[in-house]
């Protein structure tokens, strides 16, 4: 197990993070932010309330729970669903920022992406991961990433946040441990 | 999760509001823009009623073409095969027709169950009212119902107080309720005639009464059920009239509630004999919603007994 | 002929005793045998058995003529004689019902040809079973099959006239009417017994006074026209208390009740599987615990089977569909045993009064229930109580596979089974008939 991220760097990524979306947008008005649940929902927050402080106004968040739209149910035991939050206002119109915290096959997103397609209709969406692992098996990318982490298909790649891990960090291990 | 949902003692506390909750997220699916969710596509999803209803049956047809399951609806009444082995028969069939899941509607205590012990068919069993033993998927509607209106659609039922009136003695909703209310913490008090409350219900976490007036003005909800009119016939009570004036649910006792107390029938009512048709269209009546209702919770029952592996726990979570 | 050596077996107390068959005959017993005889005849070793007078059955449903699909005369009697029993009484509910002396000859004839144990036919009380005009009871009680005992057993008598009128015609030849007590008013559409395990399931219950009234009604008619009446299987405590009241006022009542009765309760239906449905039905653990105790004490005073083979579809289907009946024939010796026996609630002497000696002097079946002693005709079963079997339904020598005693394991079995003088069981096996079914 390796640390490849230290809880400085977290905060560092989420700042660049920030001001990158705020850039690419150029501005705020139109932007919400949905975080997927459980760690991008926090990642979410913690972007939103950034983002509100440099902009001096809310910026609407909500959480995306994708559980119902996944394609491996069948292959896993059942998942109790997470209690979704609409933002405020909607989607409608807006620029949608997915938030996750690691992208890697890139099916979490495509998941995410006809669970969104459910509540309204966006006018774009948009993608920010704190880490790309690599391994993408579906033709999708990040637009906005905190690190790009080169990784082995076996190795396990764990965010740990201080709203319910009690620290920000983000280890390596080489391999599942059960 | 349990394999079939036969009767409302399947559940654990922890099962029944995962349940709860489940249904919780669902009926946000069914207020969105697209009531729909890809999360059963191809699996096969059977209505098996050997009695008619319509009114469960489209409940569960919508909840699993909302979940884009598909359905196959076999209505077993009137057909040349009307009982005995009909069962293994049919099931046997639709066995081979490779179904996920058989909800059943059977006139049968325990056909349900029967269906689930046997070697006939390999899917899951939901129970959708089997004779007059019971119709677990309603009991937990109603507890989503009441839950919602009062305790905020979060949590147990502890504290709350709720009557059931009329004849449990053949009611299926009546038994599952009593064993789930009482299971989420709530008090179930069942108001019948002596002759409409089974032999044996002593046992039953539940208290009784016979008298309707003194039990209204503690209740938080009142459940009234349907007096089929062959129970006048069998001498269950003298006449509709004196049934009515007894546990009837009229205007007059609406008043002797608690303010916030709601008005429940699962349907479909006698009007003028176990309530007013005032009653049942006034503001505390919440027995539409119960039909709404329905439709989550039947979805949150589809989503946790289909959605998963079927073998039960596979070891290990694939991160995507 | 061949002779028989049951040797090393114990008849009674706790004395080994060999026992000599010839001529189906008890040819001797113990130091009284001729040892030539004793070397000349086939050895059965009964060492740690107990020897007992063949068992005799009151009340099977053979289901010849008419369900042969069921059972036959012939499969039942494999049966009986695979559970010990030298004698069984044919119940009349066939098709045609055994209303007249035509059909009990019939029955009594096929009992002959299979030759493996006495078939007595039981008589109708009524004309088709139908509680109105009674049947020619006494054309029945005159012909080849000379039946004693009558009863529409599967449908109560409830008229009381009706009642009367057949307890005090077959006192004209000593006859004695069989009840299958049942008020059939507090019991329509009945499934199981009524309480809180049937309030439970939603199923429709069956009281136990449905039961008892009728036997308090019977008792009381059978006083006042001093004639004789038998309980057919007692199952609630009240029915038993209500025996014991009318034997204590010298009414002449007898009764019975099944090993599934003195095992089983009410508790099994949860399962939902109709195995466990029956007529009457399985009662709870409080009446079972009567049952055992009347049965001891000898306010009952007979086991019964109610042998009641259904074909397969009947059973696998949904309760309410089900029909009401198991079969019992095989598993009572075993189950008397060890509810009984075992529990030390009957001695053995006790065990061959209520299988085989009180049931034998009920019926009037002459040959049967009797001593084992030189010159009685050899009707003997052979006990072991100490070779433990399970039941497997599918082993069975009945033509049905409806038992609810499946997978059980009981540790008494019927080892052997003479029927006449002529071995019907031999080392647990059936020897002498053809086993094809």
């Amino acid at each position: 197990m390796s640390v490849a991220l230290p809880a400085v760097d977290i905060s560092r990524a989420l700042i660049r993070i920030s001001h990158e979306i705020i850039e690419k947008n150029s501005g705020s008005d139109s932007i919400v932010l949905m975080g997927i649940p459980t760690r991008g929902a926090f990642l979410a927050q913690r972007l939103a309330q950034k983002i509100s402080t440099i902009e001096g106004h809310q910026i609407p968040v909500g959480t995306l729970d994708i559980t119902l739209h996944r394609d491996d149910l069948r292959m896993n035991p059942i998942r109790p669903l997470v209690p979704s939050l609409s933002p405020t206002g909607g989607i409608d119109g807006r620029d949608v920022i997915l938030v996750d915290d690691v992208l890697f096959s890139g099916r979490t997103i495509r998941a995410a992406l006809d669970a969104l397609g459910d509540l309204g209709r966006p006018r774009s969406v948009q993608l920010a991961v704190l880490m790309d692992r690599g391994h993408r098996e579906l033709p999708i990318r990040a637009d906005y990433v905190g690190k790009n982490l080169p990784t082995s298909r076996s190795q396990v790649v764990k965010v740990h946040l201080t709203e319910i891990d009690g620290i920000d960090e983000v280890v390596l291990e080489s391999e599942e441990v059960k | 999760m349990m394999r079939h949902l036969l009767s409302a003692s399947d559940l654990s506390y922890e099962q029944a509001l995962l349940i709860l909750d489940t249904a919780q997220e669902m009926a946000k699916v069914s207020e969105s823009s697209v009531k729909k969710l890809p999360t059963l596509r191809g699996r096969t999803i059977v209505n098996l009623f050997f009695e008619d209803s319509t009114r469960t049956r489209i409940s569960f047809e919508a909840a699993a073409k909302r979940l884009s399951a598909d359905v196959i609806n076999f209505s077993a009444k009137g057909s040349s095969v009307s009982k005995g082995e009909s069962l293994k028969d049919t099931a046997q069939t639709l066995q081979a027709m490779g179904a996920d899941a058989v909800i059943i509607r059977h006139g049968s205590s325990g056909a349900a169950k029967r269906l689930a012990d046997s070697h006939w068919t390999s899917g899951a069993v939901i129970n959708a009212g089997d004779g007059t033993h019971e119709h677990p998927t309603q009991a937990l509607l109603d507890a989503f119902t009441i839950r919602k209106h009062l305790h905020v659609g979060v949590g147990d039922l502890r504290g709350l107080t709720i009557a059931i009136v009329g004849d449990i003695l053949h009611s299926r909703v009546a038994r599952s309720n009593v064993i789930l209310l009482s299971l989420l913490g709530a008090q179930v008090i069942l108001v019948a005639p002596p002759t409409l409350l089974p032999l044996g219900v002593e046992a039953w976490p539940a208290q009784i009464s016979y008298d309707l007036d003194s039990v209204l003005p503690q209740v938080d909800a009142v459940m009234m059920l349907r007096v089929q009119q062959e129970r006048m016939a069998d001498f269950f009570f003298p006449t509709a009239r004196e049934y009515s004036h007894y546990f009837g649910l009229n205007r007059r006792r609406l008043s002797s509630l608690k303010s916030n107390a709601i008005i429940m029938h699962p349907g479909p009512m006698n009007r003028g004999l176990e309530i007013t048709a005032e009653v049942a269209d006034s503001a505390r009546s919440v027995i539409l919603e119960q039909v709404t209702n329905g439709v989550s919770v039947r979805m949150a029952v589809l989503y946790l007994l289909l959605a998963g592996a079927p073998s039960g726990d596979i070891e290990g979570s694939v991160q995507v | 002929m061949t002779s028989y050596l049951i040797s090393g077996g114990v008849m009674s107390g706790d004395q080994q005793v060999d026992i000599l068959i010839a001529n189906g005959v008890v040819a001797g017993v113990g130091s009284a045998i001729d040892a030539t005889a004793a070397t000349r005849a086939v050895k059965v070793d009964a060492k740690g058995c107990r020897v007992l007078p063949g068992f005799v059955d009151l009340h099977t449903h053979l289901r010849e003529p008419g369900l042969e699909e069921s059972e036959t005369v012939a499969s039942g009697s494999r049966a009986a004689a695979k559970g010990g029993y030298t004698a069984v009484s044919a119940m009349a509910n066939t098709f045609p019902v055994a209303d007249t002396a035509g059909v009990v000859e019939q029955v009594y004839r096929l009992g002959k040809s299979a030759g493996l144990c006495d078939v007595f036919p039981i008589g109708a009380i009524t004309q088709g079973l139908q509680g109105s005009a009674l049947a020619e009871l006494g054309a029945m009680a005159d012909s080849e099959a000379k039946v004693r005992m009558f009863s529409d057993d599967g449908n109560c008598v409830s008229d009381s006239v009706v009642m009367r009128r057949a307890l005090e015609y077959v006192k004209k030849f000593n006859g004695i009417i069989a009840q299958h007590a049942q008020d059939p008013y507090l019991t329509k559409d009945s499934q199981m017994n009524e309480g809180a395990v049937s309030a439970r399931l939603g199923l429709k219950g069956w009281p136990s006074v449905a039961e008892e009234s009728i036997i308090a009604r019977d008792v009381l008619l059978a006083q006042h026209v001093g004639s004789r009446l038998h309980v057919c299987h007692v199952t609630t405590a009240g029915g038993v208390e209500i025996i014991r009241w009318a034997k204590s006022r010298g009414v002449n009542v007898t009764a019975e009740v099944t090993p599934h009765h003195l095992l089983l309760n009410d508790e099994r239906a949860s399962s939902y599987d109709p195995i466990y449905k029956v007529n009457p039905p399985l009662r709870t653990q409080e009446d079972v615990l009567a049952l055992r105790a009347g049965l001891a004490d000898g306010t009952i005073d007979v086991v019964a089977t109610d042998h009641a083979p259904h074909p397969a579809e009947n059973k696998e289907c949904e309760w309410q569909a089900a029909s009401f009946g198991m079969i019992g024939l095989e598993t009572a010796f075993s189950i008397v045993y060890e509810t009984m026996v075992k529990s030390g609630l009957l001695s053995w002497d006790q065990l061959a009064d209520r299988m085989s000696i009180a049931p034998a002097r009920i019926a009037g079946y002459e040959s049967h229930g009797q001593k084992i002693a030189k010159g009685a005709i050899a009707n003997i079963t052979v006990v072991d109580p100490n070779r433990a079997w399970k039941v497997d339904r599918d082993l069975v020598a009945s033509k049905s596979r409806n038992t609810p005693f499946h997978a059980m394991k009981f540790s008494g079995s019927v080892i052997a089974t003479f029927f006449n003088g002529a071995p019907t069981v031999l080392d647990t096996k059936l020897v002498g008939a053809s086993h094809d079914n």
